[in-house]
C-alpha cells in the first residue's frame, strides 16, 4: 500500500507539463554505477489491516504494565494520566505541524510552548524556561556544558547518586569537549555537603545533583545549593517535575540551572522515549541558554501574540558559534505536560504528590516490617526507596515474575556496593492491595529461600 | 545610506573617527541597515589588546549576527555602555551615539589601510548586489 | 478568529478538574516524612474544568496550520502525510505501556521492532548496522561525529581535527561538529550548484575528519560526482558522513552506503512520516559502515542464536549513550509501521514521486520567478525571488507571507544561504496534482501582485489570526512566561 495520490494519467499528464518523457529523465542526475540494482531487501508491503494485525501480535507478546503489576521507576515513571492529554495532544493541527517558525500560522503551537515555559517556571521557580530538551540526560549534559561556559572552567563534578545513565550520557558529551568529569561519592544515599568541597577543590565548573536521586532520596537541596554557591559553582540541579506537587523548588534555593524529566507528566512509558527533557535557569545566563524559547510580543496592529525568540543562539543562524545543534525539541511532550498539569491543577498536582509519598512509605515499612526486608538508607525519600533484601533481588525477582509482579531495580548493576539492594517505586497508580501483594510474595519468597 | 566625510572606514563595514590617538570605532550606517534592529552587542573588555582584524565582538539583529573586526590595532580604552543597553541607537545614531568601542592606537600607520568615505560609498554600493 | 488568552487567566479558585482516588494507605504528615526538606508553600498552577482546558487547547489548535490542514511545501523539511494507522500502532498498549528496565523476556516484541527496525534503516542506507538512540537530525550529527572522533582516535590518528561542509549546508552540520570539539573549515559549491571538487580535493588532508555532505544537496540536488568526492575524502584518511534529511529523493533508487558515505543519519519524522509534532519528538536514527559499527552507542539490540531478542552493554569500544534509555522508542516504531506498510516498490514510490512533484512545480513556476538551477532536480526546487526584490521592492518573506493569505503554509525562506531570495519548495510525493496546482496558481498570483499591488504583498498577511510579529520587541522586552500577582 502506499499514500501516493498519483493516477497513471496524472504521472504522464505532469511528465508532459515538465516536458520530460520518464520519471527515470528526472532522476538521471544518480550515476548508473550507484543506482540500486534491485529492489530493497525489506518485507513485501502490507495491507492495513495486515499491519494492524502484525503489530498487534507483536505488542501482544510484550508484557505492559497493565497486565502485570510493575514496581519499576528508576528514571521513568507510571503516572496516572487525565485522557484528554491524548485526546488533545493527538489533534493533527498540532501533531502534525513543523516547528512554528511562521509566527502568524502557528499561534496554536506557540502559546501552548508559552504556557510549558510558564508552568515549568513555576514548578521549578526559575525565570527562563526552554521549550524542551531531548530528555533529562541530554539535558543535564547541557546544562554541565553551559556552567563550564559561565564559570570559565572545565571541570564538571557530579554526585554518583545522579541517575548513572544520564553520568554515562555526560560522560559521552564532555568527552567531545575539553571538559573532564568528576564523580562525587554520596554518603548512605545522600550527596553531602561535603560533595562541594570535593568539586571546589577539583577546579569545578558545577555540581550537578539530582533530587530525588536515583535512590530516591530527597537530597538537601538547600544545603548544597547554598555551598555551591558560597563556593562560587554553578549549581545543577535535576529534579522529579511530580515532587515538586510537595517540596520547595530549587529555583527558590537561588539554583542556576534546573532540568529534569518530564515524562511523568502525561508522556507514555513507551519502552523509554519519546521523553520530555525540561531546562530552566536564571535570567543572567539567557545568551548561553541551549534550545528553542518563545516570547510574547505584539504585531502589527499591537495584537498580542507569540513567537520564537532569542534566535540568534541558535545553530541555523550562528552555525559553528552556537550554543548547542540542537533544533528539534519534544514540542508535543511539552504540550502533553502542559495539558497534564492543567487537567490536574494546583490540587491534582499536590494530591498526585502526596500520594507517592504515602504510598511508597507505606511500602517500605511494610517491606520491613513483615517481608524480612530492611531500608538501605535513613534518608527522607519521595515515590522510591532502596531496600537491603535477604537474597539476590535478581532472584527475588525472577520468583516474583512467576508471580505476574514487576519487582523493583536490581542496584547492583550499578553500584557493586548495593549488591543485596532494590531500587522499589511506588506511584499513586498501586492501591493498597498491589502493595500487599508485593509485600506477601516477597515475604514468601525469601522465606522459601 | 549616510557615509560621512571625514571618517575612514573598513571592508568589514566599521568606521573608524580619530580623536588624537584615540580611534573611536562603530558600524556603518550601510551595515546597520543591512542587519535591521539590533537588539545585542558583545563588546570587549577595557584593557583587551586588540590585533587589527581581530574579531572584537558581534552586533545581533533578531535574525543575523554579524562579528565586529577591528580596523586598527590598539587597546580598548573605552566602550559605549549606553549603547550595549539601548542598542536602538545603534540603528538610529551609528555614527554618532551609537559608536561601540575607543582604542589606543599601538600602530597608527594601519590608518592608511583604511577607506575613504568615497571608496566605502563605492564599496558598499558593490557589495549591496 | 478571537485570540485565546493564557489558560492561567482562566478558571477560578478551587475549580478542579481531574480526580483521583482517595488514600488507601494511613496518611502521615508529609512533613514528617520528608523531615528536614522544606516543603512547598506556593504552587500556582491552573484551576480549570476539563471542558475549560478540552476548549482551550481545542481553539488553540485551531491557531496552527498542519498537514492535516493543508499542503506544507516547507523546503528540506519533507512535510508529508503522517499515516494515521501508525498513531493507532503506536497506541497499543503492549508497545506504549512498557517500562523500559522491564526483564527482557517481557519485551520481546518491543526489542524485535528496535531490531527490525534498526536492520531496515541500514538495508535502505546500504550499510552495516543502524541505531535508533539519537533523538533528532542534530542528535543524529551529533552522535555520528563522536563515532567519527572515536574511530580515529582508536587509530591513533589525533591530529584530524577539520570537519569539511560545503557552505550550501544546513547550520546544524557546522553547530554539531563544533559542539562535537571539531574546526570547521567551508567548501564553496561550483557553477552547476554543486560541492567543488577541486576545493575539496585542496581542502582534505592529514587534519581531516570527515566531509558532511548533503544528498541531494539543499538545491534539491543530486551531487553526482559523489563517488569521486568519497574517493577523495578517503584517499586523505578522512571518512565522509551523509546528512539524510533528504532521503526521500532517494529511498530504493540508491543508497548512501553505495555511494561511498560511511556514516549517515536518517530523520524518521521526515522521510518515514513521523509526525513533526510542532517541533518534535523526532527521531535521528544513524546508521554507520562495518568500520564504524564497534563504536555504536549503548545497548546494541542483539539476535540470538534461538532467536530471542536482548540488549548488549558489554561493548568496549562504544561511544558511550546519548539517550536516557533507547532512544524515542515509539517513533522509531511508525517508522516500522510506515516501512512495511510501503515495501520495497512502495519506497521507491515515494522518491519518484516527490521528485515528479518538485519538477511539476518546477515547471510551472519557470517564467514567474527566478530559478538559479532550472534543470531536473530531486525532491525540492529553490526559486529566487531576486527579481521580485528589484523591480518591486518586494522580498522573498514577503512572498512566504502573502501564500499565508492564500491559506497555504509558506515555503522555506532564506535557504539555502548560496542564494540569494531563496524560496525553498519541496512538495513530498503524498500531495496530488491538483493540490500543486492549487500551491503554483497561488504563488503565480503572488507574482501578478508583485508587479500591480505590491504593497498588498509586503503588508502580508491580511487573513491571519496574527499578522506579522515584533520580533525586536519580543527580544527588547522580553517576556517568556506568565507571572501570577503577587510572585
Amino acid at each position: 500500500m502506499s499514500y501516493t495520490p498519483h493516477t497513471a494519467a496524472d504521472i504522464q499528464a505532469m511528465l508532459a507539463v515538465i516536458g520530460a518523457g520518464s520519471v527515470e529523465q528526472l532522476i538521471a542526475d544518480i550515476p548508473s554505477q550507484v543506482r540500486l540494482a534491485g529492489p530493497l531487501a525489506v518485507p513485501p508491503a502490507m495491507s492495513e489491516p495486515e499491519l494492524v494485525r502484525k503489530l498487534r501480535e507483536l505488542a501482544s507478546t510484550n508484557l505492559d504494565v497493565d497486565s502485570t503489576l510493575c514496581f519499576l521507576g528508576a528514571g521513568l515513571y507510571d503516572h496516572f494520566t487525565p485522557a484528554v492529554v491524548d485526546a488533545l495532544t493527538s489533534r493533527g493541527e498540532f501533531a502534525t505541524a513543523y516547528t512554528p517558525y511562521q509566527p502568524e500560522m502557528s499561534q496554536g503551537v506557540l502559546q501552548a510552548i508559552y504556557e510549558y515555559q510558564s508552568l515549568v517556571g513555576l514548578l521549578t521557580d526559575m525565570p527562563l524556561a526552554n521549550a524542551s530538551m531531548y530528555d533529562a540526560a541530554t539535558g543535564l549534559a547541557e546544562a554541565c556544558l553551559m556552567s563550564c561556559e559561565i564559570a570559565g572552567r572545565s571541570v564538571v563534578a557530579v554526585s554518583d547518586a545522579v541517575h548513572p545513565r544520564y553520568r554515562l550520557v555526560l560522560e559521552t558529551y564532555l568527552r567531545t569537549s575539553d571538559c573532564t568529569l568528576v564523580t562525587v561519592p554520596s554518603q548512605d544515599g545522600l550527596t553531602e555537603v561535603e560533595a562541594v568541597r570535593v568539586a571546589a577543590e577539583a577546579g569545578a565548573a558545577c555540581l550537578a545533583f539530582q533530587s530525588p536521586n536515583f535512590f530516591g532520596v530527597v537530597e538537601d537541596s538547600e544545603a548544597l545549593i547554598e555551598a555551591t554557591k558560597a563556593a562560587g559553582l554553578v549549581s545543577v540541579v535535576a529534579v522529579d517535575p511530580v515532587s515538586l506537587g510537595l517540596l520547595e523548588p530549587p529555583g527558590s534555593f537561588g539554583a542556576d540551572i534546573v532540568v529534569g524529566e518530564g515524562q511523568g507528566l502525561g508522556v507514555p512509558m513507551g519502552f523509554g522515549g519519546p521523553l520530555l527533557g525540561f531546562f530552566a535557569c536564571r535570567l543572567e545566563h539567557q545568551r548561553r541558554f541551549p534550545g528553542r524559547i518563545v516570547g510574547a510580543t505584539v504585531d502589527r496592529e499591537g495584537r498580542r501574540g507569540y513567537t520564537m525568540t532569542l534566535r540568534t543562539r541558535e545553530q541555523d543562524i550562528r552555525r559553528e558559534k552556537a550554543t548547542s545543534n540542537i533544533c528539534t525539541n519534544q514540542a508535543l511532550m511539552a504540550l502533553a505536560a502542559t495539558v497534564h498539569l492543567c487537567a490536574l491543577g494546583r490540587e491534582g498536582l499536590r494530591q498526585v504528590s502526596d500520594l507517592c509519598l504515602q504510598k511508597s512509605h507505606y511500602a517500605a515499612d511494610q517491606l520491613c516490617l513483615s517481608a524480612h526486608c530492611t531500608p538501605a538508607f535513613d534518608a527522607p525519600f519521595f515515590k522510591e526507596f532502596a531496600i537491603r533484601c535477604p537474597a539476590p533481588p535478581e532472584r527475588i525477582n525472577e520468583a516474583l515474575a512467576a508471580e505476574g509482579i514487576i519487582g523493583g531495580y536490581a542496584l547492583g548493576r550499578d553500584y557493586p556496593a548495593l549488591v543485596d539492594c532494590m531500587l522499589v517505586c511506588v506511584t499513586e497508580t498501586k492501591t493498597r492491595a498491589d502493595i500487599d501483594r508485593l509485600v506477601d510474595a516477597i515475604r514468601q519468597i525469601v522465606e522459601s529461600f | 545610506m549616510a557615509t560621512p566625510e571625514g571618517l575612514l572606514y573598513s571592508k568589514t563595514h566599521e568606521w573608524v573617527r580619530v580623536l588624537d590617538d584615540v580611534a573611536e570605532i562603530g558600524i556603518t550606517d550601510h551595515a546597520q541597515a543591512e542587519l535591521g534592529d539590533v537588539v545585542y552587542l558583545d563588546l570587549p573588555e577595557v584593557g583587551r589588546t586588540l590585533a587589527y582584524d581581530d574579531i572584537f565582538g558581534a552586533v545581533e539583529s533578531v535574525k543575523a549576527v554579524s562579528d565586529l573586526y577591528s580596523p586598527l590595532s590598539g587597546d580598548v580604552v573605552e566602550i559605549n555602555a549606553e549603547a550595549a543597553s539601548a542598542t536602538d541607537l545603534v540603528n538610529s545614531d551609528p555614527y554618532g551615539q551609537g559608536w561601540m568601542v575607543r582604542l589606543r592606537m599601538t600602530r597608527p600607520e594601519e590608518l592608511q589601510q583604511l577607506l575613504t568615505e568615497e571608496q566605502y560609498a563605492a564599496f558598499a554600493a558593490e557589495s549591496a548586489h | 478568529m478571537a485570540p485565546e488568552p493564557l489558560i492561567f487567566e482562566q478558571g477560578s479558585a478551587g475549580r478542579r478538574s481531574a480526580r483521583l482516588p482517595e488514600c488507601d494507605v494511613p496518611g502521615r504528615d508529609a512533613s514528617e516524612l520528608l523531615a528536614g526538606r522544606r516543603l512547598r508553600r506556593r504552587l500556582d498552577l491552573p484551576e480549570v474544568s476539563e471542558l475549560d482546558v478540552v476548549r482551550h487547547f481545542t481553539r488553540l489548535s485551531h491557531l496552527n496550520y498542519s498537514i492535516d490542514t493543508g499542503i506544507y511545501p516547507l523546503g528540506s523539511c519533507t512535510m508529508k502525510y503522517n499515516p494515521k494507522v501508525n498513531e493507532l500502532c503506536a497506541r497499543l498498549p503492549g508497545f506504549s505501556r512498557l517500562h523500559p528496565l522491564q526483564p527482557e523476556a517481557t519485551v520481546q516484541g518491543a526489542l524485535q521492532v528496535l531490531f527490525e527496525t534498526q536492520a531496515m534503516l541500514a538495508q535502505i542506507a546500504g550499510m552495516a548496522a543502524a541505531t535508533v538512540q539519537p533523538s533528532a537530525g542534530a542528535h543524529g550529527e551529533l552522535l555520528s561525529l563522536m563515532i567519527v572522533r572515536e574511530y580515529h582516535l582508536s587509530r591513533g590518528e589525533r591530529l584530524r581535527q577539520v570537519v569539511l561542509i560545503p557552505d550550501s549546508a544546513h547550520g546544524t552540520n557546522p553547530a554539531s561538529a563544533a559542539r562535537c570539539g571539531f574546526k570547521v573549515k567551508a567548501i564553496p559549491a561550483d557553477a552547476r550548484g554543486l560541492t567543488d571538487v577541486a576545493a575539496l580535493a585542496r581542502a582534505a588532508g592529514p587534519d581531516t575528519a570527515a566531509v558532511m555532505l548533503t544528498n541531494p544537496n539543499t538545491l534539491g540536488l543530486f551531487e553526482s560526482d559523489i563517488s569521486q568526492v568519497c574517493r577523495i575524502v578517503h584517499d586523505a584518511g578522512g571518512l565522509v558522513y551523509c546528512d539524510g534529511a533528504n532521503m526521500n529523493a532517494l529511498l530504493g533508487l540508491t543508497r548512501p552506503g553505495d555511494m561511498g558515505f560511511d556514516v549517515m543519519h536518517f530523520n524518521l519524522h521526515k522521510t518515514f512520516s513521523t509526525p513533526h509534532g510542532g517541533g518534535g519528538p523526532g527521531c535521528g536514527a544513524i546508521a554507520v559502515g562495518e568500520a564504524l559499527e564497534p563504536f555504536l552507542p549503548v545497548p546494541v539490540v542483539t539476535r540470538g542464536s534461538e532467536g530471542a531478542y536482548s540488549l548488549c552493554y558489554d561493548r568496549p569500544q562504544s561511544v558511550g549513550a546519548v539517550h536516557s534509555f533507547y532512544g524515542a522508542f515509539l517513533v522509531a516504531l511508525r517508522a516500522y509501521a510506515y516501512i512495511l506498510t510501503l515495501g520495497p516498490e512502495g519506497l521507491r514510490n515515494v522518491a519518484e514521486m516527490a521528485v515528479l512533484n518538485a519538477n511539476y512545480v518546477r515547471a510551472k513556476l519557470r517564467g514567474l520567478f527566478d530559478i538559479p538551477q532550472d534543470r531536473a532536480c530531486m525532491h525540492e526546487v529553490v526559486i529566487s525571488a531576486t527579481r521580485q526584490k528589484n523591480e518591486h521592492g518586494v522580498r522573498a518573506l514577503d512572498i512566504s507571507k502573502r501564500l499565508m493569505d492564500y491559506g497555504i503554509h509558506p515555503p522555506t525562506n532564506y535557504f539555502p544561504l548560496i542564494v540569494p531570495e531563496a524560496l525553498m519548495i519541496e512538495p513530498t510525493e503524498t500531495e496530488s496534482r491538483e493540490a500543486l496546482d492549487v500551491l503554483c496558481a497561488a504563488l503565480a498570483s503572488i507574482a501578478r501582485e508583485c508587479s500591480e499591488t505590491p504593497d498588498v504583498v509586503k503588508g502580508a498577511p491580511h487573513t491571519t489570526a496574527v499578522s506579522r510579529m515584533d520580533e525586536t520587541a519580543a527580544v527588547r522586552n522580553l517576556d517568556i512566561r506568565w507571572r501570577p500577582a503577587g510572585a
